[in-house]
């Protein structure tokens, strides 16, 4: 059974979901992949404000196709998460509390997940054009020259995901493995 | 000599993009589904359905398959006895740009990989020509994702390291990708030749069919362990657990020197795309 939430994301939320759990996610919802999270944590750096509130926000790292017309965005699924490893523990210190992408997470990502209260969302990669039939509305809030890289703010409703790391540091992927593996001894 | 003029190139060029990133291959829907009716992990089964579903989604709506419509590899065979007028690579990118623009897919390239400027247009094209006997000019378009292509790695092993030391580096490749490259994937290995030809041979391992073993009853057996090997990792689809890690491992080889065992092991994601059009 799938949990739904709807963000914000507070850290009391974050911390009820378990990793292994399917969640459907709906609401407001923002999109950053390398460029932009390079971008937001200069901004950190200079003590400017952010082009959104990330405090109980949820970054999906995803750069969509153009939306072809009649869409509300084109194929969306998620890109793989280490690359954003250098930015995100800056972003979950200024209040992140959810990030989705695919893909391991260093120690000090999970170190900052544990120490605010963050989860991270694995949704299928490669599965773009299922996903983008859940964001109802997009439009570019930030960075609008980094083009598929710019800041996206989407309403997403029932957005299929999975609790990959929880704010424990429990690791699906570490886990999933080991189960199956048991089952097939 | 057959004359061909260069916009035809264009054209097919521009055609194949579209197409190779909205309508998954055949031989790849056809592993998938088979992969499924094999995969004994629940979880790992519902992953397989919605890979399943998403590609019917792209084949009936006419989109993109994946968000990351990639870098456009291009493969020419030119035909010795054809001449080609205009300007080959000029109208390949066109074709890169056309198709891009039009078929509404990302454009994913920078124009220097320490500047990072996106060039706008998905240009240029990865261009591969080879020269082949006869009149026609063989296009194969094949869009490369990086989630993949990242977790990529070559190795200049010792002629020692044999049999063994080649099936050890293919394992140690899946291993440390894990679930970064949108497993299930396929794995593409090119075995001899130089540093380079390794690569390339790797990554025309991956565009072969992946249902097709190597015409070399060796090689044929070596991809069907190696297969059997990596799905024994139980690293599963999205990496959540299961059996359906690879779909597919082809090898293509060359010769080589005598001191020299270079192997290259390139990796797709199940949305392995490539379409072939002849002129």
């Amino acid at each position: 059974m799938a949990v739904s939430i709807r963000t914000p994301l507070t850290p009391a939320v974050a911390r009820t979901l378990k990793s292994g759990d399917s969640v459907l996610i709906s609401g407001v919802i923002y999109t950053a992949r390398d460029a932009a999270h390079k971008r937001l944590c200069e901004l950190v750096a200079q003590g400017k404000p952010l082009p959104m509130d990330v405090r109980n926000a949820i970054i999906y790292f995803v750069g969509p196709t153009p939306a072809k017309p009649g869409q509300a965005i084109g194929s969306a699924g998620p890109t793989t998460s280490y690359r954003m490893d250098a930015y995100s523990p800056t972003l979950i210190a200024q209040g992140l509390t959810g990030m989705i992408g695919k893909g391991k997470r260093g120690p000090e990502v999970v170190a900052a997940m544990k120490e605010h209260g963050a989860v991270y969302f694995g949704a299928i990669g490669g599965a773009g054009a299922l996903l983008s039939n859940c964001v109802k509305k997009a439009e570019i809030i930030a960075y609008e020259d980094l083009g598929a890289e710019a800041i996206r703010r989407l309403e997403v409703e029932d957005l299929p995901v999975t609790v990959i790391i929880d704010c424990e540091g429990r690791n699906l992927y570490e886990t999933g493995r080991r189960a199956y593996l048991d089952s097939v001894k | 000599m057959r004359e061909l003029d260069s916009a035809r190139i264009s054209e097919a060029v521009a055609r194949l993009c579209v197409e190779a990133n909205r309508h998954l291959p055949q031989d790849v829907k056809g592993c998938i589904a088979c992969a499924r009716s094999a995969e004994p992990w629940a979880p790992a089964c519902e992953i397989l359905d919605r890979i399943i579903e998403n590609y019917g989604i792209a084949d009936r709506n006419e989109v993109a398959i994946c968000q990351d419509t990639g870098m456009a590899c291009v493969f020419l065979e030119i035909g010795q006895d054809v001449h080609i007028a205009g300007d080959l690579r000029a109208a390949v990118d066109a074709g890169v740009r056309k198709g891009y623009g039009e078929g509404y897919l990302r454009k994913s390239v920078v124009r220097d990989p320490l500047d990072r400027v996106n060039t706008g247009d998905n240009t240029p094209a990865m261009l591969y020509t080879e020269l082949v006997p006869g009149d026609q000019v063989k296009i194969t378009v094949a869009p490369k994702g990086f989630g993949s292509e990242n977790m990529s790695q070559i190795r200049m092993l010792k002629p020692s390291d044999g049999l063994q030391g080649v099936k050890d580096f293919v394992l140690k490749v899946v291993e440390d990708a894990g679930p970064n490259p949108c497993p299930p994937i396929v794995v593409g290995v090119g075995i001899g030749g130089t540093f380079d030809k390794a690569a390339l041979l790797a990554k025309k391992a991956i565009i072969r069919p992946i249902d097709q073993r190597n015409e070399k009853p060796f090689y044929a057996d070596l991809e069907r362990e190696l297969l059997e090997k990596v799905n024994a990792l139980g690293i599963g689809p999205q990496g959540f657990g299961g059996r359906t890690t690879a779909l597919a491992v082809n090898i293509e080889y060359l010769p080589t020197h005598i001191a020299g065992l270079p192997v290259a092991v390139n990796l797709n994601c199940h949305v392995t795309r490539h379409k072939t059009e002849v002129l």
